[in-house]
C-alpha cells in the first residue's frame, strides 16, 4: 500500500511538473489548437461585434481559429473572473471595454485586480460617445445645455443604460463638470433608453455613436457634441466637447484584449502582434468605420501602452464614482 | 399604389432562388429548435451569427427572421405534447394543449396551433407592410407609467388564469414577483437575495423557471405511478380537426391575432403579454370557459395566434426605428451592424429592398412553415407513443442542454433540477405554477416601470391617472376585476337553478 502511494506520488509530480512545464514547450509553436475569446456582454452587443470582427482576422494570422463565447452577466464581471481560472496557455484570451477600470471602484467586493491579475495584450479601438437630447428639448447647443441644466435642475431628467455603463460614467462626468446634480433614469440597456428618448419621456442622455449616428441623421433626436478629441466621419457636423466648450467632458468606450497572469511573455507578444495585424486588415478598418470607430494607432496595441491607459483610466474614474456615491454591489 | 411598389421591390428581393432557399433554412431551423425544448431562439442565433458574416445583408436577415417566427411556431409542439415550454408564449399553451394530448387529441391541439399561428403570421404582415411606420410611432406614446398600467392590467389577468383555489394562485403569484426580485436592482445597483454569487446577479432566467416547474415536475409526477406512465390515456384520435374544431377557432383565432399584434408592437417586451392577454380573454367571453384548462380548443387557438402575431409586429420597432424590442431584435440589429447596415428610422429609405424584402419573406416563410408543419404532425403525435422509459431521458437531455446553452453555466443546470423539484411539491399541493410564472415575468418590469415612472413624475403616482392612455389601461383593470367577480356570482345562481 506504501509502495502504491508513493508510486502515485511520483506519477501526481510528474504529471505536474510536466503541465507547468508545457507552456513553456508550447510556446515556440504557438498556437496549435483554437483559441477562444471570451466576450463579458451577450451576443450582438457593440464589443461583441468587435470581438467577432477581431476573432475573424486574428485566427486568420495565428493560423488557428479564435472562437468567441460570450459569458455575460454581472455587469460583465463574471468573464473576467473566469479568465482568472483559466490556464495561463494563450488558448484562453478576453476581450474588455472601459467597465476593467471601473469595476474596482464600482464593485466593492470584486474578486479580481484589472492590473495585476492579468496579462495586458494591447488596446484595440476607442468608440466615441455623443451627447443627445429629445427632440424638441429647449437647448441648441452643448452651452445652451449646460445652462438649460443648471436653470432647471430640478426638473430635467438624464437616462442611462443601468449602473456601470458607458453612458452611466458619461453622466457622471457630465454632472461633475458642469457641477450640477440631475434626476438620472436608468434603463435595462441603451435600447429601451433610446425609446424612451425617441418617445421624448426623458430629456436627455450620452451613448456611442454606435447606437446614436441613425437617430442623429433620420433627425429623430438632437446632438450637441462628440466626447472624444476628433470629430468623427459619420458626423462632420457635430463639434467635440472640447471645440464646443466643455474640455473636461472627455470619454470614449475602449477596448482592450487580456490574457491570464502567467501567461508566457512570448506567447503575449505573439498575440499583441496578432491583434496589430488585426488592426491594419481592410475589411476591420471598414466594419469599425460603420461602428463609428477606427483602429487604435499601432503603438497603443501593445502590452505596455494597454497597462498604462488601463491604469491612468482607473485613477481618473474613481473619484469620480466615489464622489457620485453609486455602487454596483 | 405606393404600397404596390413597395411590395413588389419586396418581392423581387425575397423570391431569388437564394433568399428563398435561406428564407426556407431559417424556418426550418427555427422548427426545429422551437421542438427541441430550451434551445430558443436567442440561443441559435447568437451561434449562427458569425456564419451571417459572409451572406449578403438581404439573405442574412431573412434567414434570422425565419428562424425567430420558426421558432414560436414550433415551440408550441413540445408543450402541447409533453408540456415542456421552452419560452414566455409556450406558458399558456400548455395548460389546454397538454390536456388535449392526454385527451388523445395532440394531432388537433397542433392542427389548431399551426393554422392559428398562420393565420396570425398572415394578418401580422400585412399590417407591418401598411403601418409599419405609423405604428412604431404610437409605440413610443408608451412612456413607462403606460407600462406600469399595461402590467397591473397583466396581474389582474393572472388572478383569471388560474383554475381552482383563488388563495392557491394569489399565493403562487406572490412568489412568482419574489423569485422575480433577485438579481441586480436597477436603480441602486444593490444585490438582492443573491447571496454573493455572481450567477445570480442578473436573475434566474425565465427558461430555467418554465422548464423546470413545468417539465422536469410533469415527468417526476409521471414517474410516480406506474400507470400514468404512458403519456396518453386513449388512443391518438383524428389529426384533423372536426367541423366543430373549426367552428370554435375562428373566432379565438381572431381575437388572439387582434391581440397579440396590438401588444407586439410595444417595445417595451409587451409581446410577452400577448399569449397571457388572449388567453385571459379568450376564457372569459368563451360559452366553453367551463373547459378551459381541461383542453379547450379555444385555449389553444387564442394564445399561439397572438404568439405568432406579436413575434411578427414585435419587427416593427426594430425595422422602423432601430430598437430592439427583445434579445432576438437585439441579435438581428448586430447582424446587421456587422453587415455595415445601420438599424434606425433610415433603413426604410436607404434600403427599401433589404426592408420590404424582409417583410415580404416573413410571409413565404409563414406559408413554408404551413407546409412544413402540417405534414410533420403526424410524425410529431407518434413521439408520446415511444415507451415513457425512453422518452423521459430523451427530454431530460434536451432540456438540459438547451438551458446550458442561455449562458454556457452549469449553474443553470442545477437550478432546473431545483425548479423540477419545487413543480412536483406544487403539483402535489394543487398549486398551479401558471400564475407564478406571470408573476415572475411581470414582477420585475412592474417594479422597473412602477420606479421609472415615478422618477419622472419627481415622486407624484398621479402621472398614472393624468397620462390618458395608462388611466385608460387602469379603467381596463378595473373593469376587468369587476368582470372577474360578476360571473363567479352569476354561475352560483346558474348552479342553483340547476340544482332546483
Amino acid at each position: 500500500m506504501k509502495l502504491k502511494f508513493r508510486n502515485l506520488a511520483i506519477a501526481a509530480a510528474t504529471v505536474l511538473g510536466a503541465a507547468m512545464a508545457n507552456p513553456a514547450i508550447h510556446a515556440a509553436n504557438y498556437p496549435t489548437k483554437p483559441i477562444t475569446m471570451l466576450v463579458p456582454f451577450s451576443a450582438g452587443g457593440p464589443t461583441d461585434t468587435v470581438a467577432r470582427l477581431l476573432a475573424q482576422a486574428m485566427g486568420a494570422d495565428l493560423g488557428q481559429q479564435v472562437i468567441v463565447e460570450n459569458v455575460a452577466g454581472a455587469g460583465g464581471t463574471l468573464a473576467p473572473e473566469r479568465l482568472t481560472r483559466s490556464a495561463p496557455d494563450g488558448y484562453t484570451i478576453l476581450i474588455h471595454h472601459i467597465g476593467m477600470s471601473t469595476a474596482p471602484t464600482l464593485y466593492r467586493k470584486l474578486r479580481y485586480n484589472p492590473l495585476e491579475d492579468f496579462e495586458h495584450i494591447g488596446l484595440i479601438n476607442e468608440v466615441p460617445m455623443t451627447i443627445v437630447a429629445r427632440k424638441d428639448f429647449p437647448p441648441n447647443t452643448l452651452t445652451e445645455l449646460v445652462e438649460y441644466v443648471k436653470a432647471n435642475k430640478d426638473k430635467v431628467t438624464y437616462a442611462n443604460a443601468g449602473i456601470g455603463a458607458a453612458s452611466h460614467l458619461c453622466g457622471l462626468l457630465f454632472m461633475s463638470t458642469v457641477g450640477v446634480q440631475v434626476t438620472t433614469v436608468p434603463y435595462k440597456g441603451t435600447g429601451p433608453a433610446m425609446n424612451d428618448l425617441l418617445g421624448g419621456q426623458v430629456d436627455f442622455m450620452c451613448d456611442q455613436t454606435t447606437n446614436t449616428t441613425s437617430q442623429i441623421k433620420g433627425g429623430k433626436i438632437k446632438v450637441y457634441a462628440i466626447t472624444t478629441g476628433n470629430r468623427v466621419s459619420s458626423l462632420p457636423d457635430v463639434p467635440t466637447t472640447k471645440e464646443a466648450g466643455l474640455p473636461e467632458l472627455e470619454v470614449s468606450v475602449w477596448h482592450g484584449l487580456y490574457a491570464p497572469k502567467g501567461t508566457p511573455k512570448e506567447i503575449v507578444e505573439r498575440l499583441s502582434k496578432s491583434l496589430q495585424v488585426a488592426l491594419k486588415d481592410p475589411t476591420v478598418i471598414e466594419r469599425f468605420g460603420d461602428l463609428g470607430t477606427e483602429p487604435i494607432a499601432q503603438e497603443r496595441a501593445t502590452p505596455q501602452a494597454h497597462r498604462d491607459f488601463l491604469k491612468a483610466e482607473i485613477d481618473k474614474w474613481a473619484p469620480i464614482i466615489k464622489a457620485a456615491g453609486t455602487y454596483a454591489d | 399604389m405606393e404600397l404596390l411598389n413597395n411590395l413588389a421591390v419586396g418581392f423581387e428581393a425575397a423570391l431569388t432562388w437564394t433568399n428563398l432557399v435561406y428564407c426556407f433554412i431559417g424556418v426550418f431551423l427555427g422548427t426545429l429548435i422551437g421542438v427541441l425544448p430550451g434551445l430558443g431562439p436567442t440561443a441559435t442565433i447568437a451561434m449562427l451569427l458569425p456564419i451571417t458574416f459572409t451572406l449578403p445583408p438581404v439573405s442574412a436577415l431573412i434567414m434570422l427572421a425565419g428562424i425567430y417566427y420558426g421558432s414560436q411556431y414550433g415551440g408550441s409542439t413540445t408543450a402541447i405534447l409533453v408540456n415542456l415550454p421552452g419560452e414566455a408564449a409556450s406558458v399558456v399553451t400548455t395548460l389546454d394543449g397538454y390536456q388535449m394530448a392526454r385527451q388523445g387529441r395532440a394531432g388537433v391541439a397542433l392542427a389548431t396551433a399551426a393554422i392559428g399561428s398562420f393565420f396570425a403570421g398572415t394578418v401580422a404582415t400585412v399590417i407591418i407592410a401598411f403601418f409599419a411606420p405609423p405604428l412604431a410611432e404610437i409605440g413610443l406614446m408608451f412612456g413607462a407609467a403606460e407600462y406600469f398600467s399595461l402590467m397591473v392590467l397583466g396581474l389582474v389577468a393572472a388572478i383569471v388564469l388560474a383554475r381552482g383555489s383563488l388563495l392557491h394562485a394569489l399565493g403562487m403569484v406572490v412568489l412568482g414577483l419574489l423569485l422575480g426580485l433577485i438579481g441586480t436592482d436597477v436603480n441602486s445597483g444593490a444585490l438582492r437575495f443573491t447571496f454573493d454569487n455572481p450567477r445570480l446577479a442578473d436573475g434566474i432566467s425565465f427558461v430555467v423557471v418554465a422548464m423546470g416547474m413545468f417539465g422536469l415536475g410533469e415527468i417526476i409526477r409521471n414517474l410516480e405511478h406506474e400507470a400514468t406512465r404512458t403519456m396518453v390515456t386513449s388512443k391518438i384520435e383524428s389529426l384533423i380537426p372536426t367541423r366543430e374544431d373549426v367552428r370554435r377557432m375562428i373566432a379565438p383565432i381572431l381575437r388572439g391575432t387582434a391581440i397579440g399584434s396590438v401588444l407586439g408592437i410595444l417595445p417595451g417586451s409587451g409581446s410577452i403579454l400577448g399569449a397571457f392577454a388572449a388567453y385571459s380573454v379568450e376564457k372569459k367571453v368563451s360559452k366553453y370557459s367551463a373547459e378551459f384548462g381541461k383542453g379547450a380548443i379555444e385555449g389553444v387557438a387564442a394564445p399561439e395566434s397572438a404568439n405568432n402575431a406579436g413575434a411578427q409586429t414585435s419587427f416593427i420597432p426594430m425595422l422602423t426605428l432601430g430598437i430592439p424590442s427583445n434579445p432576438v431584435m437585439a441579435l438581428m440589429i448586430g447582424a446587421m451592424i456587422i453587415q455595415g447596415i445601420q438599424p434606425g428610422p433610415a433603413v426604410i429609405d436607404e434600403q427599401p429592398d433589404l426592408f420590404w424584402g424582409v417583410i415580404v419573406s416573413m410571409w413565404i416563410g409563414n406559408l413554408f412553415l404551413v407546409i412544413l408543419n402540417l405534414p410533420l404532425i403526424g410524425l410529431w403525435v407518434r413521439i408520446v407513443t415511444v415507451p415513457y422509459h425512453l422518452l423521459y431521458p430523451a427530454i431530460l437531455a434536451f432540456a438540459a442542454v438547451g438551458v446550458f446553452s442561455l449562458n454556457n453555466t452549469e449553474f443553470d443546470v442545477l437550478l432546473l433540477a431545483l425548479f423540477g423539484v419545487l413543480g412536483y411539491v406544487f403539483a402535489k399541493l394543487d398549486c398551479e405554477p401558471a400564475p407564478m410564472l406571470l408573476g415572475f415575468i411581470l414582477g420585475p418590469m412592474m417594479e422597473e416601470y412602477l420606479r421609472r415612472a415615478l422618477l419622472l413624475s419627481r415622486g407624484d403616482p398621479m402621472t398614472f391617472i393624468e397620462r390618458p392612455i395608462s388611466a385608460g389601461l387602469l379603467a381596463c383593470a378595473v373593469v376587468a376585476i369587476i368582470i372577474a367577480f360578476l360571473p363567479a356570482i352569476s354561475r352560483k345562481r346558474e348552479e342553483v337553478f340547476q340544482e332546483d
